[in-house]
């Protein structure tokens, strides 16, 4: 049975998925995992801005009515027609609107594409254990990220539906008519117990997420890392604070839509 | 009789150079048509792989290991040493060479050992090229230390872990080769027998340890870099795996195997503490540095070691060794931790071991210093013994460690097997009757990197044009169904006790008989008491299982039957050689200060035994030392 | 000092890598505190083979937590409950007499079973193949000091090449990444002046062969808890930097930046 000498079969001859060909940059990028992961925190960074600067804007349904070109509105629509109106007249109403819009639009298609690819190379390479783990590192939140995602995912669709195509009965919604919106539709507790729900669990996405995009992005440094789960940890809390607040603070009265009506 | 040892004429310092420029050459279009097989893939055969895939060989690596990363090179510790002088401390090629030779207790070649130095200074380069973290000091130079004893610092180190850091530089070179074709990696693939054509080794057999698929290889020439054989004691300070079924299945093709009853015995060890022991742990020589050595002067001393008072301790070493003390050479201190113990005074539970004390380092120097130095290796003692050697002071007891005898090679590391190199721990060359600290991982690079290389091509020059021996070819099916055989045999013989028990037993014999003291009547009994136990192991072993999968009784059966007839042929090597040489000590040829005491006259030669088949003893053929440039004097350490 | 204890093992046995596996129990009883893991399982296939069952398989070698053969899932941790230690420097004495230990191999597709708790872990070799050396063919060097390496440097880089190619890191890994491993093999060439000519090529080329066989990286940071020389995570953040650069730099101008 002399054979000729070759190398042996083993698992480094069986690779799970063959190098495919390189695509032209930047496209090669998302080609790799590591790739995958670095715009997944590019997009999420971009989505962090997005829902800070929004819950701060929100900030404004607590500050009730104000004098707005000589007659009284609420904050809160001034504020939404102001984001209307941005570079006007240098670009017509809402246009810069839809840039923004449109970046928010392919950040979230980035990061759930990445994200979907991701979750199905892991569940491909992965073999789960017969007997008990003991989880030393991974946390609830590092270990819930693709479901916290899905549910925040969900959850906007819900929310746009709500607030900005207003498709959700149970109260009139009137296009820009923010405070009106927010309160007709959050002094119903199943709406707002969704609200709370969601929000807690984007904290919980922001808590684990904050963290890692440093490490994806390979923002690493040991004279700095000490703050950036801290970072993570306080971006996680201001979101958890102010955005579930509405919900609460509206059931509870204090932001309301009485003034002018 | 014994082929010419090919010493090139000429002055010391000039033979190699002239030796390189004498030995026919390869040219590079045709090195593609040799096919090279190593076996093993340690500093030795990893370094050897890679350099001869550079070269243009077709080379195919083989090791029973699942990745060439696991060989046992990577357990070294302490460091390399290398003649580079950067201490400025009065170091040189020829001290370098100097001091292995009378470390080596005048029982190496002068030749092979200069040529050793001389390369040493090509390996520091070579391995920091590549990128082997070795240790620095804050201008950014390579940092030294003085090791075993060494009256110079030329001691190169990469933390406590030097012979990993060496090994994965020359894993790595070899795995590039790999990368671009030039070396093929055969992993799991035991080598079980050499293939010998018309007096010419021209392949080998292995099995795959994960399938049982026993296959033949043939090849131009083949070089065994297997390592060394101090499993033979079953309790060593070597891995689990390590054994000498390459080296001895050549030996039993017609290599001679030389100096088997050279061992060394290394003196700080952790001691046995139970009968499940399996292996035993090194720690650092350098811990001999700071340590004080002692025993209780009373055998029944019952008090904990921090509580016995100075005036009931016994500093035998310092007392016995005023000029060395606790520095004295591994195997001076190896034989008297031995002497005080079988006194009664030794030190644990098992009363089987001698302090090593830091009380007063940390003394004088305060536990920070002492941590900084030693911190990795107390906290390994602690992990292994459970007990605080900043309060108890350390167990040590000696322990086997380096095999200084292997298969007898020539100046080119060819066997007396033409067509059969043998590199690395694996040979008998360069260290004479003791290793000095740090110099084995030196050997094995300088070997594999810088002399084999070239060495080799002189043999193969010759064959250009030829193609390999057909693995149809009737020598290779003979090879294979010896091999196939003595698997079914094992698996036939269905005995009660498992290759581990004989292999357990084995060493026993071994260690009390052929170990830190040796006399006629012990090695008398040694060899008809391992010959018993032999015939015992071939009735009654029980091998389970097939051979279809990985299993390994199946293989540790096989390695342990070799073990016995090399244990057999070390007790009749240290019978012959009625002299005390280096780690060879024979209680009947001592000064009266209990040193060793050499005979010159008629033992300043290396004893290459021959394969005279199962019934019939080797016969001995003696290769003459001769001595041009150093003078022979009696070691003393007083 | 050293007690002994009665222990309850569940040993994953599988025949082959074809075979399909399951847990069997056994009685591990006065093992002394003082032995080894490996060394009460030696004792447990002592008395298999008594009785003329089967030994465990398992994965071994030096015994001395430096040549990486060893490593199996002990109570759901690999290499066991002994933190920065490999399963052969874990010692009995970390045990209390009446536990029962779940002992399983690693678990990862590109780790198929060999036998028992024996896996296959090539693909690491290939990861090294793919780049994991810096071309400096024999005879080539120039005097070791000519590069003079701040001490910083080349401790950094000590602390990653001091990874003993255990596949624990893939082993721990929700997703059996291989990240840890590959990044202490980049971070300790590429922190090198040795490494810098290769320095883009080798994080990209390992990387991708890397990805040919594990899962990615989400920072679940289990691999570094589990490992046994504590490789820290940063490597991971330091070879993502450099397989990016490796795909934005053009390394025509590398040397510019
Ligand atoms: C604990 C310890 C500490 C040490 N410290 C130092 C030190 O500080 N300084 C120093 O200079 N030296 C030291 N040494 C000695 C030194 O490590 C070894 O002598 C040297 O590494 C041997 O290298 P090698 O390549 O010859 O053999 P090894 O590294 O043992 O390699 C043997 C190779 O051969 C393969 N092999 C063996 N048999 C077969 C077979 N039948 N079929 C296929 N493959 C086979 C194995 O798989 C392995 O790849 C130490 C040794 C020990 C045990
Ligand atoms: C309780 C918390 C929140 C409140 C009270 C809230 C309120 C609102 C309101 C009132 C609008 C309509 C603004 C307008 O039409 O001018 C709006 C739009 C929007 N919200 Fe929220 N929001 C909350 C949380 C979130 C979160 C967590 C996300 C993202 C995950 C989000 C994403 C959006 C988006 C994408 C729009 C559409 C913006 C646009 O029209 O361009 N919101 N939100
Ligand atoms: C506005 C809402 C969101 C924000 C602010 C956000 C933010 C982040 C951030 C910063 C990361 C870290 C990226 C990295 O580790 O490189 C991340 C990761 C992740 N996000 Fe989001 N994300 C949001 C929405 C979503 C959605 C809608 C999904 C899925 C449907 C999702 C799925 C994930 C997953 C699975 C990860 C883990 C990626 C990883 O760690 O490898 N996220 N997110
Ligand atoms: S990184 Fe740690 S766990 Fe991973 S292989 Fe290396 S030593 Fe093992
Ligand atoms: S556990 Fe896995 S997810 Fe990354 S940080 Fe370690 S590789
Ligand atoms: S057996 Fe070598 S590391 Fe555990």
């Amino acid at each position: 049975m002399a054979a000729p000498t070759m190398p042996k079969q083993n698992s480094a001859q069986r690779p799970l998925r063959p190098k495919s060909r390189e695509l032209p940059f930047p496209l090669n990028l998302y080609q790799t995992a590591v790739g995958k992961k670095w715009v997944m925190a590019v997009t999420g960074i971009i989505l962090l801005g997005f829902v800070i600067s929004h819950m701060v804007g929100n900030l404004k349904l607590y500050i009730g009515v104000v004098e707005h070109n000589g007659e009284l509105d609420y904050d809160a629509n001034v504020y939404g027609e102001f984001l209307r109106e941005i570079l006007v007249p240098i670009l017509p109403r809402t246009v810069f609107l839809w840039i923004i819009r449109g970046v928010l639009i392919a950040a979230f298609a980035l990061h759930i594409h990445a994200m979907y690819a991701l979750t199905l190379m892991n569940q491909a390479s992965n073999k789960v254990y017969t007997s008990k783990r003991d989880w030393l590192a991974a946390n609830y939140a590092s270990r819930s990220m693709r479901y916290s995602g899905v549910i925040v995912l969900v959850y906007l669709v819900f929310h746009l539906a709500d607030l900005t195509w207003g498709w959700i009965p149970g109260y009139d919604f009137e296009r820009g008519h923010v405070q009106e919106n927010v309160v007709g539709s959050l002094s119903n507790p199943v709406v707002a117990a969704v609200y709370i729900v969601a929000n807690v669990l984007l904290s919980i996405h922001i808590f684990h997420g904050a963290y890692s995009m440093f490490q994806s992005l390979g923002v690493n440094n040991p004279s700095y890392n000490a703050i950036r789960r801290h970072l993570a940890t306080a971006l996680a809390l201001i979101v958890l604070v102010g955005n579930v607040s509405f919900p609460i603070a509206v059931l509870a009265g204090i932001i309301n839509a009485d003034a002018l009506s | 009789m014994l082929p010419d040892s090919k010493i090139p004429a000429g002055p010391m310092a000039d033979k190699w150079d002239n030796h390189k420029f004498d030995i026919k050459l390869v040219n590079p279009a045709n090195k593609r048509k040799f096919k090279v097989i190593v076996v093993g893939t340690g500093l030795a055969g990893a370094s050897a792989a890679a350099t001869l895939g550079e070269l243009g060989y077709d080379v195919h690596a083989f090791t029973f290991h699942d990745s060439p990363r696991r060989a046992h090179s990577i357990a070294a510790q302490g460091g390399i040493n290398a003649a580079k002088n950067y201490r400025n401390d009065g170091d040189s090629v020829y001290r370098l060479f100097y001091d292995t030779v009378k470390g080596g207790d005048y029982r190496s070649r002068e030749a092979n050992v200069y040529r050793l130095a001389q390369v040493s200074v090509d390996i520091i380069d070579q391995m920091a090229a590549q990128g082997v973290p070795f240790a620095r000091e804050y201008g950014g130079l390579l940092d030294n230390r003085s090791f075993g004893g060494a009256q110079v610092s030329r001691t190169f180190y990469a933390r406590g872990q030097t012979g990993q850091q060496l090994l994965l530089g020359a894993y790595q070179q070899m795995m590039r080769q790999v990368d671009v074709g030039k070396v093929q990696l055969h992993t799991n693939q035991e080598m079980l027998d050499v293939v010998v054509k018309d007096g010419h080794a021209c392949g080998i057999v292995t099995r795959d340890l994960t399938n049982g698929d026993v296959r033949s290889h043939s090849a131009h020439a083949v070089v065994l870099a297997t390592g060394g054989y101090g499993n033979v004691f079953y309790l060593s300070t070597n891995a689990m795996a390590c054994n000498v079924t390459a080296a001895w299945r050549a030996h039993r093709k017609g290599a001679y195997f030389a100096n088997p009853c050279y061992t060394q015995i290394h003196p700080t060890c952790i001691p046995v503490s139970d009968e499940f022991q399996s292996k035993l742990t090194l720690m650092s020589e350098s811990l001999r540095n700071d340590g004080r050595i002692w025993v209780p002067r009373s055998p029944d001393e019952s008090r904990a070691g921090n509580d016995v008072p100075e005036a009931d301790r016994y500093y035998y070493l310092e007392e016995k060794y005023p000029a060395f003390g606790n520095l004295v050479p591994r195997d001076v201190a190896s034989r008297n931790a031995k002497t005080v113990v079988d006194q009664g005074m030794g030190v644990g539970p098992l009363k089987n071991g001698v302090y090593l004390d830091f009380s007063e380092a940390v003394g004088r120097d305060g536990r920070d210093v002492i941590e900084a130095k030693y911190g990795n290796l107390f906290q390994m003692y602690e992990r292994i013994t459970g007990e605080d050697p900043y309060v108890l002071p350390m167990r040590i007891y000696p322990a086997t460690h380096y095999t200084m005898g292997g298969l007898w090679v020539d100046y080119n590391l060819m066997t007396s097997i033409p067509g059969l190199y043998s590199t690395g721990e694996s040979n008998f060359s360069d260290h004479g009757a003791n290793r000095l600290g740090a110099s084995a991982l030196m050997q094995g690079l300088a070997d594999g990197y810088f002399v084999l290389p070239y060495t080799i091509g002189d043999y193969l020059a010759p064959q250009l044009g030829q193609d390999p021996v057909s693995t149809d070819d009737p020598a290779f099916q003979a090879a294979e169904k010896g091999v196939n055989d003595q698997i079914n045999h094992f698996l036939s013989i269905g005995g009660t006790k498992s290759p581990d028990y004989f292999h357990r037993e084995l060493g026993k014999l071994v260690w009390d008989y052929i170990g830190m003291a040796r006399n006629q009547n012990g090695l008398e009994k040694a060899i008809t008491e391992i010959r018993a136990l032999r015939d015992e192991f071939w009735k009654d072993v029980r091998v389970l299982g097939e051979n279809e999968t990985l299993n390994s009784s199946l293989e540790k059966a096989g390695r342990v039957a070799d073990f016995f007839e090399l244990g057999e042929l070390m007790a009749r090597d240290a019978l012959d050689r009625r002299e005390s040489c280096g780690g060879h000590f024979r209680e009947e040829s001592q000064t009266e200060e209990n040193e060793a005491l050499r005979d010159d006259e008629n033992f300043a030669h290396v004893s290459a035994w021959e394969w005279n088949g199962e019934d019939s003893p080797q016969t001995k053929h003696a290769e003459d030392l001769q001595f041009e440039e150093v003078k022979l004097t009696q070691r003393s350490y007083k | 000092m050293s007690q002994s204890l009665n222990l309850t093992l569940n040993v994953w046995r599988q025949a082959g890598p074809e075979a399909n596996g399951h847990f069997e129990t056994y009685q591990a009883n006065d093992i002394p505190t003082d032995a080894s893991f490996l060394e009460m399982l030696d004792v447990v296939n002592e008395q298999l083979i008594e009785k003329g069952e089967l030994p465990i398989e398992f994965p071994h070698d030096c015994r001395e937590g430096i040549c990486g053969t060893c490593g199996m899932m002990i109570n759901g941790r690999a290499h066991g409950p002994e933190k920065g230690t490999a399963t052969c420097q874990l010692h009995m004495r970390k045990f209390s007499d009446g536990d029962v230990i779940a002992i399983e191999p690693w678990r990862a597709v590109a780790f198929p079973v060999v036998r028992d708790l024996v896996v296959d872990r090539s693909p690491l070799d290939k990861i090294i193949e793919a780049g994991g050396y810096v071309s400096a063919p024999t005879g080539t060097a120039a005097d070791a000091n000519e590069t003079p390496i701040p001490k910083e440097v080349a401790d950094s880089a000590m602390d990653a090449a001091a990874c003993i190619g255990c596949g624990a890191c893939v082993a721990a890994c929700p997703n059996s990444a291989a990240q840890l491993f590959t990044s202490a093999k980049v971070w300790h060439l590429n922190s090198l002046p040795q490494g810098q000519p290769e320095r883009f090529r080798r994080a990209e080329a390992m990387v991708e062969t890397m990805e040919q066989f594990f899962g990615s990286c989400t920072n679940h940071g289990e691999c570094t808890e589990a490992c046994p020389k504590e490789i820290p995570q940063d490597f991971i953040a330091y070879m993502n930097r450099d397989y990016v650069k490796s795909k934005v730099v053009n390394r025509k101008v590398a040397s510019q930046s």
